[in-house]
């Protein structure tokens, strides 16, 4: 049987907005829509979507960076080596939760501060947590960047995230993620700003470092070639629900919902011989069906831990 | 015997910054056929957007073209004035830019934005035959009409997308650059609009340059491509031969490090390090830092460099064929 590190059921998070700036009505999107899945000790989920699909809410209310509507995050706590639910932590609790899961972010040009040098950066999430001597977290800090490949440490301490390339800085955001040593990672498209010969390089070092450190990462793309390559299973995402959830090679071989099906067609195969047959489905009509189903939909498991949503699609098949 | 549309001969081009000449094309040649459909390819910085600005010569102010020619259609280009040049541009070469759904005036109707190109090259057109035109274009990239009374932020990107193609065909160019159209959109846009591109030419016959750093598009697009490396062409030919027979170490790094959804799972091999700063003086072969096995010959910069045919229309770079 397999430990899970992270459970999560029911996720919601709606948004409310108003129609205009003196119209009093209001209406809520539900962003993310009642979603349910685990992550395994030591395994990759993908999340995998469209734009506007909800994967980057879902990551965001994991790590609390928005507060969830309703529903149940549980995490395995390493100091009672029990499930818990992050709604009944105190503060001291909430704060190894939050060293415990950390995020890389999709725009390694966005999401490093500009004025401070490599080594304040990596720094910082253990200055925050007041972990170790000084002279331990500096001695950290060169340890990571070893890890991550950024070698001789030496070299890049001093330096500003302007004298770096686009792979170096996504190296210096997984260092500065890695360095509160996470059971759990969320990427949110890390490499999708990469040029595809670095990106390679990126995913191997993530994949690596999972395998070292026992990090299980949630890696959210749009693109199912990449998920393919980092991840054991993949949840596929439309309009805030998951729709189909399996173990990655089954799910590639055996898609059975129309959106998945959709989403494997559109991926461009690098084999000019090879003829490309798009599973054209009718968006709108699919929104249709899946918005009206009002109770929950539920999923069905039709062997081989492959779950698909049971609401009626025979419509657009 | 297909006639070339394009023509392209050692073409070069530098940008002058203070901190020296950077040679951002270096000895371009290559030609585009009628109603054929060319891709280059290569990663940021390697030069292929500089070789498609300069193709309209729509370059930065510190860009200088230094040498070479380019042909469309027989027309030398090269040191046309400024006059000349918009009626080629656009007329003659029109250009999809990268980003460009972002470029949309925002206070300006999309189907006013796109009247004025129109108006532009055909000032004797009514308005009404201008419109028709429009409403033309739009079904052919599969937007609504009611689409030419919209402002750019009603649309999604999607749709801003087509429309920029539209645009891009509205004075029936003989060419068309489409400079990674399809880069900030999700995988099921980028689906319907490279369809789109295609039915497009299909029905027109139109002769396309497709810019892209992404290797499975390219595969999927195009007929002939180019691989570039730090501003050279390293290899070119028939888009099928290159991906069943790669000459070059760079084209194999390339194609071995594009994850696929068919097929089995692979290991993918990275290609590490960086493009050599092309401010520096070229010695030797520029991919050898990178090769995963360059000889003697190759790192110590006795090799030159330089396209040989290796197969009937398949270029490669000489280093990379003589070291096998």
């Amino acid at each position: 049987m397999k430990k899970n590190l992270i459970e999560v059921k029911n996720l919601e998070k709606y948004f409310e907005t108003s129609a205009g700036l003196f119209s009093r009505k209001k209406s809520t999107i539900k962003a993310v829509d009642g979603i349910s899945f685990e992550i395994p000790f030591g395994e990759s989920l993908g999340l995998v979507g469209q734009s506007g699909c909800g994967k980057t809410t879902t990551a965001r209310a994991l790590c609390l960076l928005d507060e969830k509507t309703s529903g149940e995050i549980n995490f395995y706590n390493t100091d009672t080596k029990n499930m818990e639910s992050i709604d009944n932590l105190n503060e001291e609790e909430m704060k190894s939760f939050r060293r415990n899961i950390q995020m890389i972010f999709q725009d390694p040009y966005e999401s490093l501060n500009p004025r401070w040098n490599i080594k304040d950066i990596i720094l910082e999430p253990l200055n925050i947590h007041n972990i170790g001597s000084l002279s331990e977290r500096e001695d950290a800090v060169v340890e990571i960047l070893k890890t991550v490949g950024l070698t001789p440490p030496e070299n890049y301490l001093p330096r500003y995230p302007h004298e770096l390339s686009g792979g170096q800085r996504q190296r210096v955001s997984i260092a500065r993620t890695l360095i509160m040593k996470p059971k759990f990672v969320v990427c949110d498209e890390p490499t999708s700003m990469l040029d595809v010969s670095i990106r390679i390089s990126i995913m191997d070092l993530m994949l690596n470092l999972a395998k070292d450190l026992e990090v299980s990462y949630l890696y959210i793309t749009h693109d199912l070639a990449v998920a393919r390559y980092m991840c054991n299973r993949i949840a596929v995402m439309f309009n805030g629900k998951i729709v189909e959830i399996a173990e990655t090679e089954e799910l590639l071989k055996n898609p059975i919902h129309p959106y998945t099906k959709r989403l494997i067609s559109s991926i461009p195969v690098p084999d000019p011989t090879y003829e490309r047959v798009v599973y054209d489905i009718d968006f709108t009509e699919l929104d249709n069906i899946i918005s009206k189903d009002t109770e929950n939909i539920g999923m069905v498991d039709i062997g081989n831990e492959h779950f698909v949503a049971t609401h009626d699609v025979k419509g657009i098949l | 015997m297909q006639e070339n549309i394009l023509e392209v001969n050692n073409l070069n081009m530098h940008y002058e910054t203070l901190g020296g000449e950077v040679a951002a094309v270096k000895d371009i040649t290559f030609h585009v056929k009628k109603g054929e459909s060319f891709g280059l390819v290569g990663e940021s910085g390697c030069g292929k957007t500089s070789v498609a600005m300069s193709l309209v010569q729509l370059q930065a102010d510190n860009a200088k073209i230094s040498s070479g020619s380019i042909k469309l259609d027989g027309q030398e280009l090269i040191g046309l004035s400024e006059n000349e040049l918009r009626s080629v541009r656009w007329d003659g070469i029109s250009i999809v830019f990268q980003g460009a759904m972002n470029a949309w005036n925002p206070v300006i109707k999309i189907g006013e934005q796109i009247r004025e190109a129109i108006r532009e090259h055909y000032p004797n057109n009514s308005k009404l035959q201008n419109i028709e035109k429009i409403k033309e274009l739009f079904e052919m990239v599969g937007l609504d009409e009611s689409i030419i009374d919209r402002f750019p932020h009603e649309l999604s990107g999607g749709m801003k997308q087509r429309a920029v193609i539209a645009l891009a065909l509205s004075c029936n160019p003989k060419l068309v650059i489409a400079d990674e159209p399809t880069t900030a959109l999700d995988v099921v846009i980028q689906d319907q609009i490279l369809n789109e591109i295609k039915k497009v030419q299909d029905l027109l016959g139109l002769s396309l340059i497709y810019i892209s750093h992404d290797i499975a598009v390219i595969a999927e697009m195009t007929e002939r491509m180019a691989v570039m490396y730090a501003g050279r062409i390293v290899e070119s030919g028939p888009t099928k031969n290159i991906f069943s027979d790669p000459k070059h170490a760079y084209t194999r790094a390339l194609l071995e490090s594009t994850p696929s959804v068919v097929g089995e799972k692979v290991k993918l091999n990275s290609l590490d390090g960086e493009p050599p700063s092309l401010i520096d003086a070229e010695i030797g072969c520029s991919f050898s830092p990178r090769c995963s096995k360059p000889t003697e010959n190759c790192k110590s910069g006795k090799s030159e460099m330089g396209l040989i045919e290796v197969a009937n229309g398949h270029f490669a770079d000489k280093c990379c064929v003589e070291c096998g």
